[in-house]
């Protein structure tokens, strides 16, 4: 009784939030909701099957692609909103009804508390990296917590195994699904978690000396520790090309919306999510070709003649991908440093600009003249406009590749007429 | 001229060795630049420094070979710029302690090497820091101490350069929670005309060719005129030919005026 109330009460805030022009009322609702039910998230998880997605980069698309495939099965409850925290997540089950089946994508300091919580059976682990908030050191911490978090549950996880230290947080573990989705970004983890040796790469320039100008190297390297025996371990699932290869050899070529290779091993890992609840690839493949935009991010926008595609950039592992996803074409580069953003530009020379050389870059925002020096010092040519409307009249009829890091993503989505 | 950075990248690990002598013997113009304990002092944007002075040195045609050193490997004596940057208590106080045992850098100091530091990296070469409500020992190699200070100080940074050092204004961005004590030996950096430095009157500290601030991460990309000192120092070329700074200027006119500050 309580529960169905307070599950009503969250729905009803969070559409009169919504209506009141707030936001999506999804932390709202739930908030207020779990005041008049503490338990409420477990109740409303009880009776489905639940699979939970977290990491520093690509839980919203890979919770997306993951929910699709799930879909197979049946109507699946997911926080499509990037809600990720318990709050979201209660409102997200109370607005979907009675389903079989949720997805949720989880801030990676929850993980524990959203298992306890949902009694999920699946954790896909995608990766670790800082973030504007998180230092280094931190992220270190982030897979200890994961790791004891982990520990000792009746459950399978579906783990990253290019990650080093996604791979320490799994790796004690008796149910592991790995999976080789790649990692672009080294700069996190040169060190080993578990014992502070070096780790090496086999693609790393000088047999496994750090790069000078930062970011990383070929997304599925071997890696290993010198110092203990932490390494790579076998994936089950693999990329190769344009195709995924299933864990009996099966080979599935992945034609998704979503642009990059990043994308492809998002559907890897939702796709061996899914094999957990019995979907098979041939059945969840043409679900995730359907998704073709994820909360305004990789959608086409038509512009006077100009096809826009917005990626967004949230720190410096996400840039990497971004550059990967981007097609070979004028791309416009957003940088602000808002409240949301860390108001510290530093993380900019943690990030190797020079994929883009060859391209034709402009560069806008707030913090476009910190760009600037970090584009002249990088060898990569660029030309500063004042905004979107100027880098679309400054770019010949065709494709413009966006990429900006959060509210300069919010301004120009916004200005796109918030295409989701 | 363009310089070409996968050059310097596939270079980089020729000169990277895990003794104190170089596999390969390079050129007597080739400058050379140590990039010490990324492993323990980095935070956001540290390598920002050793990019910066390559470019501005690839700029003036002054070869560069740069070296990451971590904290399991010996520093190299022989290198002509060390860099240090930020970090944690808990790292900053072992990287002070591998520093002192291993010497290195100390030993590069005493034939005038130059060093630049920054943040937690500026703290150990003081006589003494806290990390962790501990008070630790550092290097000695400027003449100062740090402590805590009442609260955290975040955000933009600025202040006119001591006028020995003949710089514009410096800008840049702090996060710390240290207050730092100058002895005689030390001249400070910059007087404070925004944010905190050393105590909110003085900023940074200078002794001899070693110099280190506040302003943290890639302190030189707002201050390209310091990095010129510095490769001026180690160089001993008494001045380097101008080069095109039209974004470096916009950078720092926006940055000084965000703080109330004209750039001159
Ligand atoms: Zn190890």
């Amino acid at each position: 009784m309580r529960t169905t109330l307070a599950a009503a009460v969250t729905r009803g805030v969070a559409a009169l939030s919504r209506i009141a022009g707030r936001g999506d009322g999804s932390v709202i609702g739930g908030r207020v909701g779990m005041m008049i039910d503490p338990a409420l998230l477990t109740h409303l998880a009880g009776g489905r099957r639940m699979a939970l997605v977290s990491g520093t980069n690509g839980k919203t698309t890979t919770t997306r692609l993951t929910a699709a495939a799930l879909g197979v099965l049946g109507p699946v409850a997911t926080n499509s909103y990037g809600a990720n925290m318990p709050a979201g997540h209660t409102t997200a089950l109370a607005r979907a009804g009675d389903t079989p089946y949720g997805v949720l994508e989880v801030d990676e300091h929850y993980l524990g508390r959203v298992l306890d919580e949902t009694g999920a059976e699946v954790v896909a682990l995608l990766n670790l990296s800082r973030d504007q908030l998180d230092r280094a050191k931190e992220v270190a911490m982030m897979a200890q917590l994961w790791r004891d978090a982990l520990q000792g549950r009746a459950i399978t996880i579906v783990a990253n195994a290019d990650d080093p230290l996604v791979t320490f947080a799994a790796a004690g573990h008796p149910r592991v699904t790995w999976v080789g989705a790649g990692q672009r970004w080294y700069d996190d983890s040169w060190v080993c978690p578990e014992c502070g040796g070096a780790i090496k790469r086999a693609d790393a320039d000088g047999a496994g000396e750090p790069q000078i100008a930062g970011g990383g190297g070929a997304p599925d390297a071997d890696w290993r520790c010198t110092g203990c025996d932490l390494c790579r371990p076998s994936p089950q699932w693999t990329i190769t090309g344009d195709s995924v290869v299933d864990p009996t050899g099966g080979r599935h070529q992945v034609l998704l919306e979503l642009p990059g290779r990043v994308n492809r091993a998002n559907a890897a890992t939702a796709l061996a999510v899914a094999a957990h609840f019995g979907v098979s690839p041939a059945d969840a493949l043409p679900r995730l070709a359907e998704v073709a935009s994820v909360a305004g991010r990789y959608a086409r926008v038509q512009r006077d003649g100009r096809a826009v595609r917005l990626l967004l950039a949230k720190n410096p592992a996400g840039w990497l991908e971004a550059f990967d996803m981007a097609d070979d074409a004028p791309t416009l580069l957003a940088v602000n440093a808002r409240g949301p953003d860390g108001l510290d530009t530093s993380w900019l020379f943690d990030v190797d600009f020079s994929p883009l050389r060859g391209r034709r870059v402009l560069i806008t925002g707030d913090r476009a003249h910190d760009l600037a020096v970090r584009l002249s010092v990088n060898g990569v040519p660029f030309e500063h406009v004042p905004g979107l409307r100027a880098a679309v009249a400054t770019v010949p009829p065709g494709q413009l590749e966006i990429i900006a890091n959060y509210t300069a993503f919010q301004d120009i989505r916004t200005e796109l007429n918030r295409v989701t | 001229m363009s310089p070409d950075w996968t050059s310097l990248n596939r270079a980089t690990p020729d000169w990277t060795s895990l003794d104190r002598v170089p596999r390969r013997p390079s050129p007597d113009s080739a400058l050379r630049i140590a990039w010490v304990y990324p492993d323990l002092l980095s935070t956001y944007g540290d390598r920002g420094n050793l990019l910066v002075l390559a470019y501005r040195a690839a700029l003036r045609g002054l070869a560069v070979e740069a070296v990451e050193v971590r904290s399991d490997h010996a520093v190299p004596i022989d290198a002509d710029i060390y860099l240090l940057g930020g970090g944690e208590d808990g790292p900053q106080a072992l990287a002070a302690r591998r520093l002192a045992a291993d010497g290195g850098l100390a030993s590069a100091v005493n034939r005038g090497a130059t060093v630049f530091a920054v943040c937690a990296g500026y703290q150990l070469l003081g006589r003494s820091f806290f990390a962790k409500g501990q008070k630790c020992g550092g290097l000695g190699l400027l003449d100062l101490e740090s402590d805590r200070g009442p609260s955290r100080a975040v955000g933009e940074l600025a202040g006119e350069v001591h006028a020995a050092l003949g710089l514009p204004t410096l800008t840049g961005f702090e996060n710390h929670g240290g207050r730092t004590h100058l002895g005689p030996d030390v001249r400070p950096l910059a007087t404070v005309s925004a944010g905190v430095g050393n105590d909110g009157l003085c900023e940074g500290a200078w002794q001899g060719s070693v110099l280190g601030t506040y302003s943290h991460g890639p302190a030189l990309s707002r201050n390209p005129a310091l990095a010129d000192l510095l490769l001026c120092w180690a160089t001993g070329r008494p001045a380097l030919d101008p080069v095109d700074d039209t974004w470096p200027e916009q950078l720092r006119a926006e940055r000084l005026a965000a703080v109330h500050l004209a750039a001159h």
